[in-house]
């Protein structure tokens, strides 16, 4: 069933020219969407706008078959939606157990038990619990954002380069991560620099140009698209 | 120069309204505090631009203008007052020697930073000759002030100044005044700007602390009266047959017109130093510098990517700001007489001028003059309109009343909040002041 | 002996008188603090805030003694801190709504808010003059000292006697107080961690659902209790000037500087070290040389480093030195 379902997005920032033009992505549920594109696609932006942080002048965005086009980026998250930026992701002078408390700010129950889970899928922030979020490795405090949006325990997790500034290494590492949380039937949504490697574990690739889908297709079969390797694969 | 510009404003406009303002305290009060309204809004105005040139043309936040009047203040004593031969040959060699070695020590630490490889040693060393060197310089001056400062105490007990005309106090408290900034500004123009504000606050600060402290500069808290003056004694005007006569014939009072007199030609100088350096700060405004520090102004990030030296051009236009709200202090200092350093409040000669500034319009140096003007006229008079408001809805009161006497105490109070109701209705409602910039 | 007089010397006249006026800079600092973190400008207006708590205290306590209520031993003033408190808070909050508000919702430039908080001060200036004037006011009541110098002397049979004025201690015990229950609401409650969510950054708190509004809200109300129980101590311990206040601003600013500006921790390391300069390095330690050196060798001069007025110099020496070796401060502030 189509979960998350963003229709024609057409728009910009504020009043600034339009950077997507009609631009459509759909997530099933529990499954990996990944957006890649060259620089300069509309990327980050297509995200954005499928969480409200900027006016859309066409399009519609549709989550759990509910239309939220109109809704904030805060009541999104109240809908289901989690969100890690690309930066400034984490609380820095607050430790790593206090960073998914206030992940889970808006929620009233217990949140000991996601709490466990999430030291469960991130066994580092677990060790690392009590230490300030900032001192940590850029690995590890991508970690510690993942974790902070999970709290709110949302249907749809979005993820605007998660891998950036990151070693191979970690990288594969975060994959493994984010394709265990989409196991539990979350689904992701997630922009990509590393297009590769993103689109080897992705469900479902678009391939942005011109904040207009150009391919739309699985992970396997846009990595098997010559077209597609030829022009954003690099070969 | 000016003038296409002035047509286009409303300056005219103001300019006449505030003239009106001052006319109609001479009408209603008297001549003598109109004129003495207009001497201060025009040395207000000076501040103000000094001010303006620092904020409207390179965006520096500067709350150390109490500072920078105050030594221009220092100036005059130091300019104009005659030397106090025994009190020279008491310890004035001696405190002269103190202060080059105080500067050689500061100069020596410098210079030990620079060459020195970096490291805990090079803490220590510079530590231990700073230390070293303060108490040599501490053993140096000591003696010498207290000598200095035991010949005749109670009139002098300084080194007096060197005697020479006190209108040259003006460029010097410009130059005192632009020595201080750029010391500031080496060390703290680099800072974010409410860094840069706290550090300005703090300098102006500790200018007070040696003016009031030290006592053989310029007598301290004991003040220095009697200042030469650029302009005829009222005493000897009421002597002199010429006067008189001319007295005589516009049918006035020789007292009040000696006063008045006097007044005029303070106004008269102070009109000349306005127009000097409003003709200059337009100019320069108007010229590629000026064209440069608008564009650093309104884009540090890309003047700097462009190659400018952002930094550099800020130092230039700080110490010349300072260097004009320490001619404006000069001119205070000469135009009251004396010098009492205990009288300098960051209320008053720091925040009162940031009023004027924005009340009149960063930016714009016809704005800042008219802020100065404005505002100085309201600080003054608020007191007289809200006790005359007070007299009027308390006319039905008995006079004994102690609700009535509380309120005519507390309406002398009341310039402070007017001061801060007007600074933040502008910033309201009307960022830009009552003379926008162009 | 000798070296215990010169202890209890130097005791009386630095080490005490620096912890309690180190305890009112932390307070201060704090207050400052707290406001740069959250509504991220340095308020000017904060030296009159303090003076506007403590002149509210200043005067409730005036109405208790004349109605009889007090606290024994205790300085009446403590009962009316509360008070005070509560007027400051209200003062602050209308302040929020009728002036700052307006500025964050434009998201103004930081340096406008510092000078709309110049506007502030004026305000807050003039108000405090119109309610009491301008002169001092002793509002200490209750016993005078903790450890008087004469019971001290008999007892130890030292030359020097140890005073510790009740006000000092209570200084300290209060500021013991406030600043291990802000610890620990910024710390162990939501709210508290909310708030400094929101000061470590600010567009991931929003996306979290923390509302903004209700944390600058909260800063006020801790910003008003600070304030105003630092100007009451200050007050308390030397006496009620409403103008003093304002000349605090500097050394407030130079320890929540120092410390590292947004960092509570910061500020109060901050306050001390401030305070413990200025009061050191402008105190006349002839009396602790003359015990401590042979009976026929004693200090001509006072032996004071530096006249008690340049202790502006002081704070300020510090303050600039920090900030050109360590610009986030002692402990890591925000350097934004």
């Amino acid at each position: 069933m189509t979960f998350l379902h963003a229709s024609e997005m057409r728009g910009g920032y504020g009043s600034g020219a339009d950077i997507l033009h009609g631009c459509t992505l759909t997530v099933q549920k529990g499954e990996i969407a990944v957006i890649v594109g060259p620089n300069g696609a509309g990327k980050s932006t297509a995200m954005k706008a499928v969480f409200g942080m900027l006016n859309l002048r066409e399009g519609h965005v549709h989550l759990g078959g509910e239309d939220i086009t109109q809704l904030s980026p805060q009541e999104r998250v109240y809908k289901g939606m989690g969100f890690v930026p690309q930066t400034h992701n984490i609380f820095p002078t607050m430790t790593v157990r206090e960073n998914l408390e206030m992940g889970a700010f808006i929620r009233n129950d217990d949140i000991e038990e996601t709490i466990e889970q999430v030291y469960e899928l991130f066994p580092a922030v677990k060790d690392k619990r009590n230490q300030n979020a900032g001192e940590l490795s850029g690995g590890q405090r991508q970690q510690v954002a993942v974790g902070r949006a999970l709290m709110t325990q949302p249907k749809l997790l979005m993820l605007d380069e998660p891998t950036a500034g990151v070693s191979p290494i970690v990288m594969d590492e975060l994959f493994d991560r984010i394709i265990e949380v989409a196991r539990t039937g979350i689904s992701i949504l997630m922009v990509e620099q590393n297009a590769r490697q993103a689109l080897e574990i992705a469900d479902k690739g678009y391939v942005l140009v011109q904040g207009a889908n150009a391919y739309t297709d699985t992970g396997a079969a846009l990595l098997a698209n010559p077209e597609v390797r030829r022009t954003f694969l690099g070969g | 120069m000016t003038k296409p510009d002035m047509k286009k404003s409303r300056a005219p406009q103001y300019f006449l309204a505030m003239a009106l303002l001052i006319s109609a305290v001479g009408l209603l009060q008297s001549w003598n505090s109109a004129l003495s309204i207009l001497n201060m809004g025009l040395i207000s105005a000076i501040m103000a631009l000094g001010v303006n040139l620092q904020w409207g043309y390179a965006g520096l936040f500067n709350v150390g203008v109490m500072g920078f009047v105050a030594l221009g203040g220092l100036a005059v004593v130091l300019t104009s007052m005659p030397p106090v031969p025994a009190a020279w040959s008491a310890g004035g060699g001696r405190i002269v020697a103190a202060l080059v070695v105080g500067v050689a020590i500061i100069a020596g630490a410098a210079v030990l930073w620079k060459k020195m490889p970096k490291g805990r040693t090079r803490g220590l060393v510079l530590t231990a000759f700073l230390v070293a060197g303060f108490f040599l310089f501490r053993f140096l001056l000591d003696p010498a002030v207290a000598a200095i400062e035991a010949v005749d105490p109670a009139v002098s007990g300084y080194l007096g100044g060197l005697g020479l005309p006190v209108m040259l106090a003006w460029p010097v408290g410009g130059i005192l005044a632009a020595g201080a900034a750029w010391l500031v500004a080496k060390t703290a123009l680099g800072l974010r700007s409410d860094y840069l504000a706290i550090a300005t606050l703090g300098i102006a600060e500790i200018i007070l602390a040696v003016m009031k402290n030290e006592d053989w500069l310029s007598r301290g808290v004991k003040n220095v009266n009697g200042l030469p003056r650029p302009v005829p004694n009222e005493i000897d005007l009421q002597n002199a047959q010429w006067f008189l006569d001319m007295m005589t014939r516009f049918g006035m009072d020789p007292t009040t017109g000696s006063s008045i007199f006097v007044k005029l030609l303070y106004a008269l100088l102070f009109l000349a130093v306005i127009i000097l350096i409003v003709t200059a700060m337009e100019l320069a405004l108007k010229s590629p510098w000026g064209r440069m520090m608008r564009a650093i102004r309104d884009n540090e990030v890309a003047a700097e990517a462009m190659g400018k030296n952002v930094t550099g051009r800020h130092l230039q236009i700080f110490v010349l700001g300072a260097a004009i709200i320490g001619v404006a202090g000069a001119m205070m200092t000469t135009l009251d007489g004396q010098l009492t350093p205990t009288t300098y409040q960051p209320l008053r000669y720091t925040f009162l001028v940031w009023v004027m500034v924005i009340v009149g319009g960063s930016g714009n140096n016809w704005g800042a003059v008219l802020g100065g003007m404005l505002i100085w006229f309201l600080w003054i008079e608020v007191e007289p309109i809200g006790a005359w408001i007070v007299n009027v809805i308390t006319s039905g009161m008995d006079d004994g009343s102690a609700f009535k006497a509380g309120l005519i105490e507390r309406v002398a109070y009341m310039r402070y909040l007017t001061m801060g109701v007007i600074l933040l209705v502008v910033l309201r409602f009307s960022p830009r002041g009552l003379l926008p910039e162009k | 002996m000798d070296i215990l007089n010169a202890l209890v010397a130097f005791a009386n006249f630095v080490l005490i008188p620096a912890t309690a006026y180190g305890a009112q800079l932390a307070l201060g600092a704090l207050g400052v603090t707290l406001i740069y973190g959250v509504l991220r400008f340095s308020n000017f207006a904060h030296g009159e805030t303090m003076s506007f708590g403590a002149m509210v205290v200043v005067l409730v306590t005036a109405l208790f003694q004349s109605w009889g209520i007090s606290l024994g031993p205790l300085p009446t003033a403590l009962l009316a801190l509360p008070f005070g408190i509560a007027v400051t808070a209200l003062l602050l909050l209308t302040t929020d709504r009728v002036v700052y508000k307006f500025y964050r919702k434009v998201k103004a430039a930081p340096v406008m808010l510092v000078i709309v908080s110049t506007g502030v001060m004026f305000v807050m200036n003039g108000v405090v003059r119109m309610v009491v004037g301008t002169e001092d006011r002793r509002f200490a009541d209750g016993a005078r000292f903790l450890v008087n110098a004469r019971d001290f002397k008999a007892w130890s049979g030292l030359d020097e006697g140890l005073a510790i004025k009740t006000t000092q201690v209570i200084t300290v015990v209060v500021a013991l107080i406030t600043v291990a229950a802000l610890f620990w609401f910024l710390n162990k409650t939501r709210t508290g961690k909310s708030m400094r969510a929101f000061s470590d950054n600010e567009d991931l708190a929003l996306l979290s659902g923390i509302n903004p509004e209700r944390v600058v809200t909260i800063t006020w109300l801790l910003v008003a209790a600070l304030a105003t129980i630092a100007g009451a101590l200050y007050g308390l311990d030397k006496s009620f000037k409403p103008f003093i206040y304002q000349q605090l601003l500097l050394p407030v600013f130079a320890a929540a500087i120092v410390g590292g500006i947004g960092n509570p921790l910061g500020a109060i390391a901050g306050g001390f070290v401030i305070a413990f300069s200025e009061v050191t390095l402008t105190y006349a330690f002839k009396k602790v040389i003359t015990y401590l050196s042979p009976d026929s060798w004693s200090p001509d001069g006072l032996v004071q480093l530096l006249s008690t007025d340049y202790k502006f110099a002081v704070s300020f020496a510090i303050l600039i030195i920090v900030l050109l070796f360590k610009p986030t401060g002692l402990f890591k502030g925000q350097s934004i």
